[in-house]
């Protein structure tokens, strides 16, 4: 196998075929951008899931001096005894694990307030341990559950309101979940513009190239040797695309993937390694998928 | 070195086959010319020996290989083992002379060293030498069939198949392809020439078959064009 000579061929092709190649770029670029943008939202899902799993709780706020619900306002800041007794009505309910209830104490919320705010500091200076209510936070056997907890706390005296983790957390989710489906929908569009783009340029390419085809038919160049240049020529194009997808996708973790533990407190940090291995298999995908079309195309317009 | 058996071969939106129980041999080392009239069925016999086509009926062996058998993925390979000249040369019109004939060798995987031993022989062969840089536009009709016969000959194959070479071509260059040809078939090689020319035929005193309505009429050893013509 001549590889100088395939080679050469092959960046013929893709000069003579240039506004058709940089069409085939972009479109695989995007496509792969897209399929793989839908992979990190799925890992950032998959991994805020099993983060949280097993740290999901139900919190049960207690009113404060100068809570702003009606509920406190009408009974007042809980008392100690109000404390003690939710205490132990909490432990007693047969839905919560034993040794799950925890204790928070104002102290404690405003340190965790803290951590969870540091990058808007300003928020954190104008809020102070006080205003922050303690609470007691219980984890279930199981987080279905949710409801008889509620049930059973909501009227009690000194209670604010119970949250569940939960629910917050699902609603994240389940935009994370429709985004995801938007950048799949986007890629599978675009899947279909590239593929018969590909298929047109590996048809002009060999329409272009017929005449040394036809020379190679005659001489008795092998089948594979004469489809092998049309085959690189697409897989070089998806190769560029993909390389292009992969500065996208690095820059998307930069720019959205960091920052929504900015707006988001509760979000899990997305690691490089898992970056990394996205664009590899987006790249792979993205050489197979654009070789494929080129073979399928040379199947019907290259007579060997 | 070719041998038909009893071949038909009928294209399906004709009704009239365009070759009808042929048997013809063909020796190692031969000189043949096929004459005959357009659509007597010259075009499609060299198809089917190129495996090009596939007869409806009969045997066809192509240097000892029976094509029947003959995978698609080994025709390259027979392929290696025929040279083919155009009336039209065919040439690649960005390539000079040498990459012409290189070519041919480059797409079979022949490494570079072989090529630049092998292309200026051939070169020389054809009566090009001094112009293995020149393009193909630069070169008249006659030096641009030579330079076609050199990429033809230059994987020295066992056969030659040559259809109408010097159909594009005046009768004066046509004397000079025709001392390249019978330069290649003294190395060995068998010629076939199918061709419309009866001036060079005549000439040439070498075995001649005509085709008449994809029938074999004549088979004559050191034959003539023909007196009907």
């Amino acid at each position: 196998m001549r590889a100088q000579f395939v080679l050469h061929e092959i960046s013929v092709g893709l000069r003579r075929n240039l506004t058709m190649t940089v069409a085939v770029i972009t479109t695989v670029a995007i496509c792969l951008t897209m399929f793989g943008m839908g992979l990190l939202i799925r890992q950032q899902v998959s991994g805020m899931k099993s983060y949280w799993n097993d740290k999901i709780e139900v919190s049960v706020f207690l009113c404060v001096k100068g809570s702003p619900t009606p509920v406190c306002r009408t009974n007042g800041p809980a008392t100690a005894q109000e404390r003690a007794e939710i205490e132990r009505q909490l432990k007693a309910l047969p839905q919560v694990e034993p040794g799950g209830v925890k204790y928070e104490t104002q102290a404690q919320a405003y340190e965790r307030f803290k951590e969870s705010f540091k990058n808007t500091p300003a928020f954190v200076k104008s809020t102070s341990a006080a205003e922050l209510p303690d609470s007691f936070r219980v984890k279930l056997k199981n987080p279905e559950d949710y409801k008889t907890i509620v049930g059973a706390m909501k009227s009690r005296a000194g209670i604010d309101s119970v949250v569940d983790e939960q629910q917050v957390l699902d609603r994240f989710f389940s935009i994370l979940n429709g985004l995801q489906k938007a950048s799949w929908i986007i890629a599978a569009i675009q899947v279909i513009a590239a593929i018969l783009l590909i298929g047109n340029t590996i048809r002009i390419a060999a329409y272009n190239r017929r005449k040394e085809t036809g020379i190679m038919r005659l001489v008795g160049s092998s089948n594979f040797f004469i489809q092998l240049p049309f085959l690189l020529e697409g897989a070089i194009a998806g190769l560029i695309g993909g390389i292009v997808a992969s500065g996208l996708l690095a820059l998307s973790k930069v720019l959205v993937f960091n920052r929504l533990q900015d707006y988001f407190t509760f979000t899990t940090t997305m690691s490089w390694s898992t970056v990394i291995s996205t664009i590899v298999l987006s790249i792979v995908v993205g050489i197979l998928m654009c070789a494929i079309a080129s073979y399928l195309t040379l199947l019907r317009y290259l007579r060997v | 070195m070719i041998h038909f058996e009893n071949v038909t071969k009928a294209y399906s939106r004709q009704k009239m086959p365009a070759l009808e129980h042929v048997n013809l041999d063909i020796e190692k080392g031969e000189f043949m010319f096929l004459v005959g009239p357009s659509g007597s069925g010259k075009s499609t016999f060299l198809r089917l020996v190129l495996k090009e086509e596939k007869p409806n009926q009969g045997k066809i062996h192509v240097a000892g290989k029976d094509l029947a058998r003959l995978t698609n993925w080994k025709v390259p390979h027979l392929r290696r083992q025929i040279g083919c000249v155009f009336q039209d040369f065919r040439l690649l019109p960005n390539k000079n002379v040498f990459d012409n004939v290189a070519f041919a060798l480059e797409v079979i995987g022949k490494p570079r060293r072989f090529i630049r031993k092998v292309v200026p022989e051939v070169i020389e062969l054809v009566g090009l030498e001094g112009k293995a840089n020149r393009m193909p536009d630069e070169l008249s009709g006659g030096e641009q069939q030579r330079v076609a016969v050199a990429r033809a000959f230059v994987n020295r194959p066992m056969i030659l198949l040559a259809d109408e070479p010097t159909g594009n071509i005046d009768p004066a260059t046509s004397i000079g392809i025709m001392k390249v040809l019978d330069r290649i078939n003294r190395t060995g090689t068998t010629v076939v020439m199918a061709t419309h020319d009866a001036a060079i035929v005549d000439s040439m005193r070498k075995r001649v078959v005509e085709l008449e309505n994809g029938r074999i009429v004549r088979d004559q050893s050191r034959g003539v064009y023909g007196q009907a013509y």
